[in-house]
């Protein structure tokens, strides 16, 4: 295995353009190292991109947007009171990877590119319409966080691609998100079930809306219908049951012993309630 | 397979050693720099008893290559005494009986110590949930938190003496 700290994203890509064998990118590593140990993937070529310049900030741009460093921990995102009050959904659900200590050490971006189905982050950032900036051999553009995961363990990075930063955009007046999980304990668990919820409101009734479902499908899933279900509602019983309806009639998920299909159909539509309720009123009290 | 050269320090001290690109700070510690306070139970990032800290970040030492320490500051259990004067934390986990095999206990004295550094004054809960990534599969954890507990109510009133 040979080991490299690149200074830049250029020189990032082109070390993975070039390499033969399994590549991976070492960010906080604890999907690499967990995968390197058990023997599950052991990489060619290893590139570990912290020494690259500003991975480590958390920056709002001038109109209002944010980006977040491809080294940003999660212990650093819950640690920005301003980005947490913009985006709480997404600072939640990263906060819910691991113990404290893998919180010093885990990205959102890792989250991501890892490809799990039940990355805890990824629904919160689809909620969130968030984009991932991307280098490689076809220059730098934006993908939407969306189209990054394919199936479990893959991702549509092409051989040479990393993602640079991701995006997030400004918090519009009247917005809130959210996001919940179940799993079958307090801590340190995988998710049975994970619903991201952002939304807008406008007078108390709902203008937008975009819920994301993560762990009941291959890939994570941004439910339209969902949407549609309380677009329009003040979020009263009737549109809340529409809504886990919805939520429960999009997902196609696996059995297993954290869970059956049944039940995780069952939760899937439990959780976008009691996740669109909390960003409701997290959308109402920004609107005051 | 050629070794990487990093250079760091550990409890203060500057370090140098030569590594494996696939070996991890907790390998690097235990076999290279002789300080086997830090434990492996699992090496998976599930039981945090190889915890320490990276310029003061609470870590698992097995989910962190050798290499990555270049230029960083560790801290271990090795350097949480002053000389032969235990640690508050240290004499509390004895006064409470708050350890029996001691797999556990650096792991577990590293993380309450940077818990103590960032928050002095903790609720119970807090403290749960700050060690759940701490396993301990002999105390039933209640003797581990009355330690703390009591550790961080010594050292505010210390504190408060002071000022
Ligand atoms: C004990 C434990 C508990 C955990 N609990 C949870 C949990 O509750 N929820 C959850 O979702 N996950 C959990 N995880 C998994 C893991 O911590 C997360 O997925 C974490 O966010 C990964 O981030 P990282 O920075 O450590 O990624 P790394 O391990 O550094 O990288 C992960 C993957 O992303 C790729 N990658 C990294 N950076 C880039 C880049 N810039 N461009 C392209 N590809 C890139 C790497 O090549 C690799 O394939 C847990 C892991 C452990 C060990
Ligand atoms: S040995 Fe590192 S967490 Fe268990
Ligand atoms: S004292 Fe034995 S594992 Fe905790």
């Amino acid at each position: 295995m040979h080991y490299h700290t690149p200074a830049s994203f250029d020189e990032a890509a082109a070390l993975a353009a070039s390499a033969t064998g399994i590549t991976r990118f070492l960010a906080g590593g604890t999907d690499v190292l967990v995968q390197l140990r058990a023997d599950i993937v052991t990489p060619d070529t290893l590139i570990d991109i912290k020494h690259i310049a500003g991975v480590h900030d958390i920056i709002q741009m001038p109109n209002g947007g944010w980006q977040i460093g491809i080294a940003v921990t999660g212990a650093e995102m819950t640690e920005h009171p301003a980005l947490a009050a913009a985006w709480p959904g997404v600072v939640e659900a990263m906060d819910l990877v691991g113990s404290t200590q893998i919180q010093g050490r885990a990205t959102l971006t890792g989250n991501l590119c890892n490809g799990s189905p039940a990355a805890d982050s990824v629904p919160a950032m689809v909620a969130a319409d968030a984009s991932v900036s991307v280098c490689g051999p076809k220059g730098a553009h934006k993908v939407a966080v969306l189209d990054i995961p394919t199936a479990p363990g893959r991702t549509s990075l092409a051989k040479g691609e990393m993602v640079t930063a991701i995006n997030l955009p400004a918090r519009e007046p009247g917005g809130g998100d959210a996001y919940l999980r179940f799993i079958p304990r307090t801590e340190m668990d995988i998710a049975v079930v994970g619903c991201g919820v952002n939304l807008r409101v406008d007078g108390g009734k709902i203008t937008h809306a975009r819920v994301s479902l993560g762990a009941v499908a291959p890939t994570v899933l941004l439910v339209g219908e969902a949407a549609d279900a309380i677009i329009g509602s003040t979020l009263d019983d009737a549109a809340l049951d529409r809504l886990a309806a919805a939520a429960s009639a999009a997902c196609n998920p696996i059995d297993d012993k954290r869970g059956t299909i049944e039940f995780r159909i069952h939760v899937a539509g439990v959780l976008a309630r009691r996740t669109a309720k909390i960003a409701y009123d997290r959308a109402i009290a920004a609107g005051e | 397979m050629s070794k990487i050269h990093v250079t760091t320090s550990v409890n203060g001290d500057a370090v140098e050693f030569l590594c494996d690109p696939r070996e991890t700070l907790l390998d690097v510690l235990r076999d290279r720099l002789h300080l086997t306070g830090a434990k492996e139970g699992c090496g998976t990032g599930d039981c945090g008893a190889c915890s320490v800290t990276l310029d003061g970040r609470l870590v698992c030492s097995c989910l962190v290559l050798g290499a990555e320490a270049e230029g960083h500051e560790i801290g271990t259990i090795e350097g949480i005494a002053n000389g032969e004067e235990l640690h508050p934390l240290q004499q509390k986990f004895i006064e409470h009986a708050a350890l029996q095999c001691g797999i556990c206990t650096p792991g577990i004295l590293v993380a309450t110590k940077a818990l103590l550094e960032k928050n002095p004054d903790p609720t119970e809960t807090e403290v749960r949930y700050w060690l759940a990534g701490n396993l301990c599969r002999c105390t039933g954890y209640d003797k581990i938190i009355r330690a703390v507990m009591d550790t961080a109510a010594d050292l505010r009133s210390d504190m408060k003496e002071a000022t």
